[in-house]
């Protein structure tokens, strides 16, 4: 016993992790095959004289890596660590092909938008402009004017609705409003737009009714279920014996949702709502049907066609001029400028909800 | 209303009554708004059907030879994108919810989500300055190795606005979608499952097949119809990545592609006159069927998961 203690080990064999990859392996592995994939493609590269493709070298290598490591742990530990290293990878690989296109499609945007982001872009719309200058002025106001109504409309709705579900709401009407609000948020957007555009020319007899009001009804149609859903959600987790405590006290029911229940979860519908509005102000397809587009800034919403943002980008990129680079450049700046007020909504949403939230003292 | 009210009944209010009836009004306004987009859809599609198809687009034998093609392309699209966006969703909401640290697994949502928050419209342009010149060298390698694999058959698109680009697009964007579904279904897997399943030896995979898998199952299939409707859907990807044609073809890398109901809509609306209103209308209707039904499936899988584990 003493003799196999004593004789002196060239290196301490641990038991524990005896037989099985150390730690820094698969990332170790991970770099090695990116690296080995990306010499072998830049040597293509150089070779063929074509462009090194960072795209390519990133899948090829992430597959290989998948393969390698399987293998390794195969060989080194056994069938069933292998598998399990298999998935990890697999798992990991899928995160980063998921970040692939993300990535890309961000770079793009801010590389070919900056061209054309410039003031020119914010005050002036494309009345009379043909080839280069103009900009989407019209546009935003388009997009400002449409949403802000579509907002108008759907939160009123949306909170009392989501107030009625949680604080009314039993048996079968509550029941099928949960459901078909559910099934609303899988409505396609351009069969929102076509329900516009079908109800108003039916309504007002206009065969080719194009105006900013039916795009807000469009929109709202698909912001509802959005507002009901998270407002229904925040609703929810208000504390059950802050309502009681109203009641105890004698107030009334309404009061009670009023003053108690939405204030204490303001933070919540807050976020929600401005992730809705994030969410619809994007919205193409309703918008190209019922509010159709213009090159000139337009005001009303209830007379003549409204442009909007994300159908400005469309049109420019869709019905180009003889030179077609300058349209292209107006497509970049606008996806820049919807993209960018679609993050500011997203960060703005998260930040009211980080900093407004009720903090119960337990 | 009596004025001796029942002991142990609180007094009604009349602004108890316009606020309680506010809010059922404001509900049963989304249920009228949901019969009217199906009715004005029905009532505004009836004249395509009884006019004489001549006069719709490519003038084909009768409306259904007109919405064929359309609906084909819309469900195979929706169907290629499901193939390729359901395995990497699934990975990713596997490494959010159980392989990512703890600490920054909320960040990593964060970072998909942005996905979704992307507008469609950005993505078509996308799709189509980025994607699709990166896919070309790539359609030709396929169709020259592969060719004899019917997905393939040649000619290639010189351009690479296929519907496999269109798919590749549309998986993009409903990835954020099914893995936030299936993200909080597995997040809901009981712990004492799991740790049940590492107590007796099980690897995390291992663990994950046993544990999380079969308890995901349903908020799996529902997210992919979610997911599958959100395809179904989607307009300006297809509008504008594209190159459409009025055929039914299963090849991934021809240019002769078969358009989508939604795309075909954005791309002749704005034109449109008369009857040729009325048909895209009525493909409308149609796709609105679809979606309903997808939809709902998904809807009753996802209501009826509640009720099934004992353990949580």
């Amino acid at each position: 016993m003493s003799a196999v203690t004593v004789r002196d080990a060239p290196s301490t064999v641990n038991s524990l992790t005896n037989g099985r990859l150390p730690i820094w392996a698969p990332w170790a592995m991970l770099l090695g095959s990116w690296a080995v994939i990306a010499v072998i493609f830049a040597l293509l590269a150089a070779s063929t004289g074509g462009e090194f493709n960072i795209v390519a070298t990133l899948v090829l290598g992430t597959m290989v890596f998948d393969i390698v490591i399987f293998v390794l742990a195969y060989l080194v530990e056994g069938i069933r660590q292998a598998k399990n290293r298999l998935v990890t990878s697999l798992v990991l690989s899928a995160f980063i092909v998921a970040l692939i296109p993300l990535i890309s499609l961000l770079f793009t945007v801010v590389t070919n938008g900056a061209a054309r982001f410039d003031v020119t872009f914010f005050t002036t719309s494309m009345r009379n402009v043909v080839g280069e200058g103009g900009g989407a002025l019209h546009a935003i106001v388009g997009t400002l004017l449409i949403t802000g109504m579509a907002a108008l409309i759907s939160i009123p709705v949306g909170l009392l609705t989501a107030i009625y579900l949680v604080e009314y709401g039993r048996g079968l009407l509550a029941r099928s409003i949960t459901f078909f609000v559910d099934v609303m948020t899988g409505i396609p957007s351009i069969v929102a737009g076509l329900f516009a555009f079908a109800f108003f020319s039916l309504i007002l007899s206009d065969p080719g009714i194009r105006f900013g009001f039916g795009g807000a009804i469009a929109l709202s149609l698909l912001m509802i279920p959005v507002v009901v859903r998270s407002t229904e959600e925040i609703l929810k987790i208000v504390p059950n014996e802050l309502r009681e405590a109203s009641y105890a006290l004698g107030v009334p029911k309404w009061l009670t949702i009023v003053k108690i229940v939405i204030p204490t979860s303001i933070a919540g519908i807050t976020t929600g709502v401005t992730l809705a509005i994030a969410r619809v102000i994007g919205e193409t397809a309703p918008l190209l049907i019922i509010a159709g587009f213009t090159a000139s800034t337009n005001y009303s919403l209830f007379d003549s066609r409204m442009m909007s943002l994300p159908v400005f980008v469309y049109n420019q990129y869709a019905n180009p001029g003889s030179t077609v680079q300058p349209y292209l450049d107006r497509a970049w700046a606008g996806a820049l400028t919807l993209i960018l007020i679609v993050m500011l909504l997203n960060l703005l949403a998260r930040l009211i909800a980080r900093m407004f939230s009720p903090k119960f003292g337990r | 209303m009596t004025t001796t009210a029942a002991p142990g009944r609180a007094k009604t209010r009349p602004a108890d009554r316009i606020f309680a009836g506010s809010t059922i009004v404001a509900g049963s306004l989304i249920l009228v708004a949901l019969a009217a987009v199906a009715v004005f859809l029905i009532v505004e599609s009836i004249p395509a059907l009884l006019a004489d198809p001549a006069q719709f687009k490519g003038s084909p034998s009768s409306f259904w030879a007109y919405v064929g093609p359309l609906a084909f392309g819309t469900v195979w699209a929706a169907f290629l994108a499901l193939i390729i966006a359901l395995p990497i969703s699934i990975g990713i909401a596997l490494f959010i919810s159980h392989y990512a640290p703890r600490r920054i697994a909320q960040g990593l949502g964060y970072i998909i989500d942005l996905l979704a928050a992307v507008p469609s419209v950005v993505f078509g342009l996308w799709g189509i300055k980025v994607l699709a010149p990166a896919v070309t060298p790539l359609y030709g390698w396929l169709v020259d190795n592969l060719g004899w694999f019917p997905l393939f058959a040649p000619p290639v698109s010189g351009t690479g606005r296929t519907i496999l680009t269109v798919a590749i697009v549309l998986a993009v964007m409903i990835i954020p979608i099914i893995t936030a579904v299936t993200r909080e279904v597995f997040i809901q897997t009981p712990t004492l499952h799991e740790e049940a399943a590492l107590a007796l030896g099980a690897t995390r995979w291992e663990m994950i097949q046993m544990a999380v898998i079969p308890f995901g199952r349903p908020g799996m299939i529902s997210a992919a119809m979610l997911g599958l409707g959100r395809a179904l859907g989607e307009t300006m990807v297809v509008a504008m990545v594209l190159s459409p044609a009025a055929v039914i073809s299963f090849v991934l890398t021809s240019s002769q592609n078969p358009s989508t109901i939604a795309g075909n809509i954005a791309l002749n609306f704005p034109e449109a006159t008369g009857v040729g209103v009325n048909a895209l209308i009525a493909t409308g209707l149609i796709l609105f069927l679809i979606t309903l039904v997808i939809n709902l499936i998904a809807r009753v899988v996802i209501n009826s998961r509640s009720a099934f584990s004992g353990a949580n």
